[in-house]
């Protein structure tokens, strides 16, 4: 009997009151976005608002809480825009959204000084008993937002950022699943060989992680080839976007199979009409017949990060999905 | 079409040539209207509706005469009675709803609205806008309308199959608001499609909404579009088949790096190009804007050339918005009397261009 496990990944939008109050105690600049080393009121603040988002996906009755990554002002390039080797530059534009992110320049070696996810996730485990979720952008993704000027090699580049994903994974508290979010293997596709690279790299950091670990793709689905080399990465779940293109990704997995736990994007993370719980038990039921299997474990999940929506939308979505796992249960 | 522009020309010009000069659209309210609209928007403050609104009149009033003052060919208001370029029209059409500010970068927001029901055309946008100032202008006045592919593409769309299809039915609505604006009076309308820029590869989206909104739009209007930010070789010389006479581009924010894509392709429109930039807060010398002008010289003869800012000026010090406009029609006047005395070599080949007509 498949569970379905009701979950997001992450990257939720701040409640009004800390848009404002982060606002006035940070300022509107680029050069006042976090830079790892805030203190006082704005650690405060951040504190207050990380508790108030677990609390609300603890009263929602999501399965896996998120620490809800509210100080990512640089989105997924986050943990390279705080890095002590990272010097960020201009404003530029993220994926295909009406969103910017400071262009992280990578110019000195990547190991050591790690931990910046691995402390706020620990803030996170002192709210949470169980169920708790870590976030960390894919290799992949993380290396595409990011301009190397140190490596100077696509390959070496790659590998130097799975390696600092893995030491930041390795000071992780106890956490039952990690979600890795590759975007880019859908908005950039890797070239050959590439591929098969991004592969590697997501297999390194996930080996790392003692938790269940989904690779989630979205935007579209994955080129068929380099679907086939995530295939060989072992991790516990990949992840689809229903919501872009759920034709193509079930494609992918009638041709190439996929892991016997799977995460579904069935809830729109970008758009602020609210799936009826029933809508997305539809969603689900549609993607296992469609590839006629039945999953140990099924996450069910907005596609996308969540900061794109106001806040009232974004709420009744945490709350869909958390209904939608429960109505599973009481049919079954 | 290079479109009816002759009208705009003052009666009292003072050389041959005529480049004609205008702006994008916003410019910095007052402070004292900032003002105005906290002490509206305070329900425990002693300020009614009336005085809001006298307060908007004001700032129309004294702003327009600013733009005039500065010697530009035609005006606008500086969008006083406007708060954002979406959100002020969404507020006005049936369909949108505000659920709330979403993040656009950092801790910058935008009340970016939803369409909740089908849109349909709901009160007035801009012919009180437009009435007002043209009653206390006495130059020509244009009217910037956000286009529907823009107003489409910065909403959630709740309701339509595609935002592709809710962008055709707001290009219905764009129309009826330009008849209206046209039976009022006006005769130079500006369409924004800023969201062209980011999403190129739907330049035939535009095109199709451009064509639903010209429908029946008499010919002596004279119809512009704006698109700043963005990479024009994936949209021109494509966007040359826009219904449109006249393109306005910024340019000078990239120091002109995306000239050339203009020359590849013989321009065969009016080209208004950004002369000044409209992100940096320091007032370029009329010398500097008349280099500019003449880089405009390489793409179109003088007669299809359009000078103005790069962009909306809203965000910068009043005093340098307006040092801005004052500059740029000081060089644009000199342009002209060297064009006369034959000092300057034009590049461009209008009679070329006239034959495509």
């Amino acid at each position: 009997m498949t569970q379905v496990v009701a979950t997001t990944p992450g990257l939720f939008p701040l409640p009004d009151w800390a848009k404002d109050e982060l606002s006035d105690l940070k300022g509107h600049q680029k050069t006042d976005l976090v830079s790892g080393d805030e203190s006082g009121a704005i650690v405060e603040a951040y504190d207050e608002v990380r508790a108030e988002v677990v609390a609300r996906q603890q009263n929602a009755g999501l399965d896996r809480i998120v620490e809800g990554q509210l100080r990512w002002d640089d989105m997924l390039a986050h943990p390279l825009a705080v890095h002590d080797s990272v010097e960020t530059k201009g404003i530029v534009r993220y994926y295909d959204n009406n969103n910017f992110y400071r262009e992280p320049v990578v110019q000195d070696d990547l190991s050591a000084d790690g931990g910046d996810v691995a402390a706020d996730l620990g803030a996170a485990a002192d709210l949470v008993d169980e169920g708790l979720q870590a976030v960390l952008p894919g290799p992949y993704s993380l290396a595409d937002l990011a301009t190397d000027e140190h490596y100077g090699d696509e390959a070496a580049f790659l590998d130097a950022v799975a390696d600092f994903l893995v030491e930041e994974v390795k000071s992780f508290p106890d956490v039952e699943t990690l979600f890795l979010l590759e975007p880019s293997l859908v908005e950039n596709a890797p070239a050959d060989g590439e591929d098969e690279r991004a592969a590697e790299a997501i297999d390194a950091v996930a080996s790392a992680a003692d938790a269940e670990v989904v690779a989630h793709t979205y935007w579209g689905a994955i080129e068929e080839k380099a679907y086939a080399h995530l295939m060989d990465a072992d991790v516990d779940a990949i992840g689809f976007d229903l919501v872009a293109n759920h034709d193509q990704n079930v494609y992918n997995v009638q041709e190439y199979g996929t892991k016997d736990d799977v995460a579904l994007g069935v809830v729109d993370g970008q758009n602020t009409l609210v799936e009826s719980p029933e809508t997305i038990r539809d969603r689900i039921d549609w993607f296992e017949q469609q590839t006629n299997n039945a999953y140990d474990t099924v996450y069910a999940t907005a596609n996308t990060e969540l900061f794109y929506l106001p806040v009232n939308k974004f709420e009744d979505k945490l709350d869909a999905l958390a209904n939608a796992a429960d109505l599973e249960a009481a049919e079954a | 079409m290079t479109g009816p522009r002759d009208q705009f020309k003052p009666a009292d010009h003072p050389n041959d040539h005529f480049l004609l000069t205008t702006v994008v659209g916003s410019y910095p309210k007052p402070k004292w209207h900032d003002r105005a609209r906290e002490l509206f928007e305070d329900e425990d403050a002693d300020f009614d509706e009336e005085q809001w609104e006298e307060a908007k009149d004001d700032a129309s009033r004294l702003i327009t005469h600013e733009h005039e003052r500065s010697g530009l060919d035609v005006i606008c208001d500086g969008e006083m009675r406007r708060n954002e370029m979406v959100e002020y029209f969404a507020h006005r059409i049936d369909g949108y709803e505000f659920n709330g500010r979403v993040k656009v970068w950092g801790h910058n927001y935008f009340d970016k609205p939803s369409v909740a029901d089908e849109v349909e055309y709901g009160e007035q946008w801009l012919v009180e806008e437009f009435e007002f100032t043209d009653e206390v202008a006495e130059r020509p006045v244009k009217v910037p309308i956000t286009g529907p592919y823009t107003l489409a593409n910065w909403s959630f769309n709740e309701v339509y199959d595609s935002e592709e299809q809710l962008a055709y039915e707001l290009a219905e609505l764009v129309n009826e608001e330009i008849e209206a604006l046209v039976e009022a009076g006006a005769r130079y309308i500006q369409i924004d499609e800023p969201a062209l820029a980011t999403t190129p590869d739907d330049h035939a989206i535009v095109g199709e909404c451009l064509e639903r909104i010209v429908d029946e739009i008499p010919d002596d209007v004279r119809l512009g579009l704006h698109v700043c930010y963005g990479d024009y070789s994936r949209i021109y010389p494509e966007i040359l088949d826009y219904p449109v006479h006249e393109y306005d581009l910024e340019l000078a924010n990239g120091d002109y790096d995306q000239l050339d894509v203009f020359k590849e392709h013989e321009f065969t429109k009016d080209f208004a190009m950004g002369v000044v930039d409209a992100h940096v807060a320091e007032v370029e010398s009329v010398e500097e804007i008349k280099e500019n002008i003449k880089k405009g010289l390489e793409v179109v003869p003088p007669e299809r050339l359009t000078v103005s800012p790069d962009c909306g000026v809203k965000l910068l010090p009043r005093d340098v918005a307006y040092g801005k406009m004052e500059n740029m029609v000081q060089a644009a006047r000199e342009i002209e009397e060297e064009l006369d005395a034959g000092e300057i070599d034009v590049v461009a080949s209008g009679a070329e261009a006239r034959a495509d007509d």
